[in-house]
C-alpha cells in the first residue's frame, strides 16, 4: 500500500500513455482484496448539467469503466448508470440514505437551479411528488460524508450561471451548508476525478486550496506547466489561433486557470487545448465562463481590486493578477498597461455581494496581498533592471520583423 | 386501466418523466417531459460571436463537438467565410469521431441493459424483471464486447483529440477551419485509430447488433411511428459544400422532399412557457419561461414541419438516404445506427487520406460588424440549428433548435403527438411493475434533454437554405 506521499507524488506526476487510473486500478484493488478499505457506497446527482462529467470519466478508465465501479466506486445512484427506471432507482437511493447515512459520497454534477424555488429542474419522484434538485441536495448533502462537486457548473456554478444566469443557477457550495470538496473543469479531467476519489478513500480529504480544489491537481497554473512558456519569456506571440509562439495575445487564460492540463493533457495524452495551437479558455477557473470572456481576446486590466471584501470580487481580481506561483511577467504587462480593458457587454459584471464566508475571504485577501506586495517588488526590480527588459524587447522586435508580424499592440 | 409514471426515465441523458396509460396490456396513452431548464440562448446576448463555437457546447457534453459545427456553420454564413479545404476535413473528422463516439456509447452503455442482465453489482443492480431472450452463451458474448465497447467509445474520444484537442468540450474549432496542424504524425495517428474502429464496428458492433434483431423481432413493429423523417444533411465537402448526408423530409414513408426551413413552426401549447400566440414560425417565436402553466408537461417545445410531427436521427438518414426503408420500430432504429457508424468510418477514411500534409487548417479574419447565419447540421439525434445575428459585432440574437426537440416534443395545440409519444402507443406491456418495453422504445431514440430544454427564443429570420 501506498504512503500519503507516494500515492500524491503518483498523482502529481504524468507519464506519457498511461493514466492516472490505470496506475490507481491495481492498488486499489489490492486494497479492496486485503480488505484494507472498502468501497466507498456513491450517490451520483445530475443538477444543472451537461452530464460532461459522466462522460469525461467514462473516458477514464482504460479498459472499461466497469473497472472503476468495481474496484473504487459502489456507484448506486447515477441515472446514466441504473439500470433500474423510476421508482426502483429511486429506491435504491432512498435506501442508501437510510442505511448508509454519514458514509456515503454524494458526488454532483451541475449546478444548482434556483430559479423559482428550484423548480426548473426536477430530479425524482418521492412519495408521488415531484421533487427538485435544491431540495434533493438540501437532503442529501446533510447525510453525506463527503460532498464532491465535479466539474465548473457543480464547483462554481460555470456555464449554467453564465450571465443573466435565467434559472438562478448556483455551485453546490453557496447552496450547502458544509464543505464541498471542489473538482473544477469543463468537464474535469478523469484524471482529477478518480485522483481525488481514491485520495479519499484511502486517506481522507486531500489538501486544498481557498477554493475546496485538491491542491494535488490544481496547485500550479497551466502558464507554470506550459509548453510554450519559453515563448512567452521571449515575446514570442501568436497573433492568430493556431500560430506559433505564445497564445496570450489571442485570449490564453493559463496564467489565471489552475491546473496541471499541459502535464497531464487530455483523452489518455493526446493533446491539450495549447499545444493544438487553441488558447486556454479557463474552463477550470471560478470564474469560467464570464470572466475568461472573451476567450480570443486577452486577459482584463485591473487596477484596484481591493475595495471590498467580497469572495465574488477578489476572485475577479484574482483573475486579473494570476495567483500562485503567477507570472510575473504578466504583471508587469498589468504595470505597464500593455494590457487593456476587454470585458464586453454580456460577460457577468462583477458582483458586489456579501462574502460567502468570511473565513475564505480573509484567506483570499491576505493571499491576495501577499501577492501583489511580491509582484510590485518584483515589477521594480525589474523595472530598474533596463538591460534585461531591453534584450527582450529587442528579441521580441526582431522576431517580429523575421515573422513579418505587424505591430499587435492594440 | 392503469397509470404510471417512470422518472427518472433512466439511462438518458437529463431528467426525462414518462406518464403511460395501459389497457389490457397495452399503452394507450403517452406524454414524455423534459424538467430542466438552463437557457442557453439568453446567455449568448452580447457576447463575442467567435465565443459561440464554445460556449454553446457547454449546453451538451454528450454531442459537444454538433454544437460546436453548427455554431461554426452559422457563423460562417454570418461572417461570409469558408473554411481551407484541410479545415473543412478535419472538422468532418472531429464530428465523425464524436458521432462513432456516441453511438458505440448509446448501443453498450445505454440501450444493451435493456436485453440482457449486467452484472451482479449496482449500478447494473436492481434491474428489470423482464423477457431476457439471449442464451447464456451470447449474453457472456455480448458482455464481453460491452466491455470492449466501452474502451473503443474512449478510442473514438482520443481520435477526436488528436484534431480537437481535448473532449468533451472540443476546442479547435473556428470558422474558417482548426487550429491544430494536419502534421504526418497527426493523420497517422488518427488514421491507426480509425482502422481498428472500423474494423471492430463491422465485426463486432454489427454483429451484436443482428444478434438482437434476430432474438427481438417483434421489436421491428414495436415502438413505431407514422414515418415522419426529418434531416438537415450532414458532413459537407469543402468547396462545393456538398453534403455527404444528404437533407430532406420524408411524409408517412413516402417519397423525399427536399426541405424547406420556412415550413417549421413551434407549438407551446404543452410547454412551461408563455406566449399570447400558440403556434409561431421560428423566425417570429418568443419565450417567457412559466413553469406554473396548467397544461404544460415539459419544458421542450412542439417543433413541427407543415404542423407535423417528425422523427431525426440515424433511422430518418438511412430513409432519406435510400439506404434502409425496411420500417420505423426500435429494431430499425438500433440496426440504421449501426450501420451509419460504420458507413461513417469509411468516410472518414476517405476525407484523411484527401487531408494535404501541411497545408493550411485556417485562415485568419475577423469578426464582421453585422451579419446573420443559419448553420445547419444533423447531429448524432437528428437535426440541429443554430441562428445567429450579430450587431456591432456582437451577438444580438441566439437561437438553438435541438434534435431531441423534434423527437421528444409534447401535444402540439391541435392534440398531435410527438414522435416518441406516438411510438408508444400500442406497446405490449407484460407487466405493469416494470415497464422494460417502454425502456426499450424511449431508448431506441438515444434521447438527450441537455440540448432539448434550451428551445427558448426562435429565430426572427428565415434561414436562407443552401445545403
Ligand atoms: S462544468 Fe462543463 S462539463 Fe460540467 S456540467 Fe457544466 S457545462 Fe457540463
Ligand atoms: S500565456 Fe498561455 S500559451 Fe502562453 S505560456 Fe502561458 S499558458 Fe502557455
Amino acid at each position: 500500500m501506498l504512503s500519503r506521499r507516494e500515492f500524491i507524488h503518483l498523482c502529481m506526476s504524468t507519464a506519457v500513455g498511461m493514466s492516472l487510473t490505470e496506475y490507481l486500478i491495481p492498488i486499489m484493488h489490492n486494497a479492496i482484496a486485503q480488505s484494507k478499505t472498502n468501497k466507498a457506497p456513491v450517490i451520483w446527482l445530475e443538477l444543472g448539467s451537461c452530464t460532461g462529467n459522466s462522460v469525461s470519466l467514462e473516458n477514464a478508465v482504460n479498459p472499461t469503466l466497469e473497472q472503476l465501479l468495481s474496484e473504487i466506486l459502489d456507484v448506486r445512484y447515477h441515472w446514466l448508470l441504473n439500470v433500474a427506471n423510476g421508482e426502483d432507482a429511486t429506491k435504491a437511493l432512498e435506501e442508501t440514505l437510510e442505511k448508509e447515512a454519514g458514509k456515503f459520497w454524494l458526488v454532483v454534477e451541475g449546478s444548482v437551479m434556483t430559479a423559482d424555488n428550484g423548480r426548473y429542474n426536477e430530479v425524482f419522484l418521492r412519495n408521488g411528488n415531484m421533487v427538485t434538485g435544491l431540495d434533493a441536495i438540501m437532503d442529501i448533502a446533510a447525510k453525506a460524508k463527503y460532498v464532491i462537486s465535479v466539474g465548473d457548473c457543480a464547483a462554481f456554478g460555470g456555464p449554467s450561471a453564465a450571465h443573466p444566469n435565467p434559472a438562478g443557477a448556483k455551485g453546490v457550495w453557496e447552496v450547502v451548508n458544509r464543505q464541498v470538496i471542489n473538482i473544477p473543469g469543463c468537464p474535469a479531467h478523469p484524471d482529477w476525478m478518480t485522483g481525488t476519489f481514491s485520495h479519499l478513500l484511502f486517506y481522507g480529504v486531500p489538501e486544498l486550496d481557498s477554493y475546496n480544489r485538491p491542491l494535488m491537481f490544481f496547485g500550479k497554473t497551466i502558464h507554470d506547466l506550459c509548453q510554450r512558456r519559453q515563448q512567452f519569456e521571449d515575446g514570442i506571440f501568436a497573433d492568430f489561433p493556431g500560430g506559433e509562439g505564445c497564445l496570450f495575445r489571442v485570449g490564453c487564460k493559463g496564467p489565471v486557470t489552475h491546473a496541471d492540463c499541459p502535464l497531464r493533457q487530455w483523452n489518455h495524452y493526446v493533446n491539450w487545448p495549447v499545444k493544438a495551437g487553441a488558447p486556454c479558455i479557463g474552463c477550470a477557473s471560478p470564474n469560467f465562463p464570464d470572466g475568461m470572456m472573451p476567450f480570443y481576446n486577452h486577459l482584463p486590466d485591473i487596477q484596484t481590486p481591493f475595495t471590498a471584501l467580497n469572495v465574488k470580487k477578489i476572485g475577479a481580481a484574482m483573475v486579473a493578477l494570476g495567483t500562485g506561483g503567477v507570472a510575473t511577467h504578466f504583471a508587469v504587462g498589468i504595470y505597464k498597461k500593455r494590457i487593456h480593458k476587454h470585458y464586453v457587454d454580456g460577460t457577468k459584471p462583477l458582483e458586489v455581494s456579501e462574502p460567502e464566508t468570511l473565513e475564505q475571504a480573509k484567506k483570499e485577501l491576505e493571499e491576495l496581498t501577499k501577492q501583489k506586495n511580491a509582484l510590485l517588488a518584483k515589477t521594480r526590480k525589474l523595472e530598474a533592471n533596463h538591460p534585461v527588459r531591453h534584450r527582450k524587447w529587442w528579441r521580441r522586435k526582431l522576431a517580429e520583423i523575421f515573422q513579418g508580424k505587424d505591430k499587435n499592440e492594440d | 386501466m392503469t397509470k404510471k409514471v417512470i422518472f427518472p426515465m433512466t439511462r438518458v441523458h437529463e431528467p426525462l418523466r414518462v406518464d403511460v396509460d395501459i389497457q389490457n396490456g397495452k399503452v394507450v396513452d403517452a406524454t414524455v417531459g423534459a424538467t430542466l431548464f438552463r437557457g442557453f440562448e439568453i446567455m449568448m446576448i452580447g457576447r463575442d460571436p467567435r465565443d459561440a463555437a464554445l460556449l454553446t457546447q457547454r449546453i451538451c457534453g454528450i454531442c459537444s463537438s454538433a454544437h460546436a459545427v453548427a455554431a461554426t456553420f452559422a457563423m460562417q454564413q454570418a461572417f461570409r467565410l469558408s473554411p481551407t479545404l484541410n479545415g473543412q476535413h478535419i472538422i468532418n473528422l472531429i464530428f465523425a469521431a464524436d458521432i462513432i463516439q456516441n453511438q458505440i456509447r448509446h448501443f453498450y452503455v445505454l440501450a444493451i441493459y435493456d436485453y440482457l442482465k449486467g452484472p451482479n453489482m449496482p449500478p447494473y443492480t436492481p434491474r428489470l424483471e423482464g423477457d431476457y431472450r439471449l442464451p447464456q452463451k451470447l449474453t457472456d458474448e455480448l458482455m464481453a464486447h460491452t466491455k470492449e465497447g466501452m474502451l473503443k467509445a474512449m478510442r473514438a474520444h482520443e481520435m477526436l483529440a488528436i484534431f480537437g484537442a481535448k473532449i468533451p468540450m472540443q476546442q479547435t474549432i473556428l470558422v474558417t477551419g482548426v487550429t491544430e496542424q494536419a502534421s504526418a504524425d497527426r493523420i497517422s495517428a488518427y488514421l491507426g485509430i480509425l482502422q481498428e474502429l472500423t474494423d471492430w464496428v463491422e465485426n463486432v458492433y454489427l454483429y451484436d447488433v443482428a444478434v438482437l434483431a434476430d432474438y427481438y423481432k417483434d421489436y421491428y413493429t414495436i415502438g413505431s411511428t407514422k414515418g415522419n423523417m426529418i434531416s438537415y444533411g450532414m458532413f459537407p465537402q469543402p468547396i462545393t459544400g456538398k453534403r455527404e448526408f444528404p437533407s430532406g423530409v420524408i411524409f408517412e414513408k413516402g417519397k423525399v422532399q427536399p426541405l424547406d426551413t420556412s415550413k417549421i413552426s413551434e407549438d407551446i401549447r404543452h410547454s412551461w412557457y408563455q406566449d399570447d400566440q400558440e403556434t409561431r414560425n421560428p423566425i417570429e417565436g418568443t419565450t417567457v419561461p412559466d413553469r406554473n402553466k396548467a397544461e404544460a408537461y415539459s419544458w421542450i417545445k412542439s417543433p413541427r414541419y407543415e404542423g407535423y410531427a417528425f422523427e431525426g436521427g440515424p433511422l430518418a438518414r438511412a430513409w432519406i438516404s435510400g439506404e434502409y426503408q425496411r420500417g420505423t420500430g426500435v429494431m430499425d432504429r438500433i440496426i440504421t445506427r449501426a450501420q451509419e457508424t460504420l458507413k461513417i468510418c469509411r468516410m472518414a477514411q476517405d476525407w484523411i487520406s484527401q487531408l494535404v500534409p501541411g497545408g493550411p487548417t485556417l485562415s485568419k479574419y475577423a469578426v464582421p460588424m453585422q451579419g446573420e447565419g443559419a448553420g445547419l447540421t444533423d447531429a448524432m439525434r437528428g437535426p440541429l440549428g443554430h441562428w445567429i445575428k450579430i450587431k456591432d459585432s456582437k451577438i444580438v440574437h441566439y437561437q438553438i433548435v435541438t434534435p431531441t426537440a423534434w423527437t421528444f416534443s409534447p401535444r402540439d395545440n391541435q392534440g398531435k403527438r410527438g414522435p416518441v409519444e406516438e411510438s408508444l402507443l400500442d406497446t405490449p406491456v407484460a407487466n405493469t411493475e416494470d415497464l422494460i418495453e417502454i425502456g426499450r422504445v424511449i431508448r431506441s431514440f438515444d434521447p438527450c434533454f441537455t440540448c432539448a430544454v434550451h428551445t427558448i427564443d426562435a429565430p426572427e429570420h428565415k434561414p436562407p437554405m443552401t445545403l
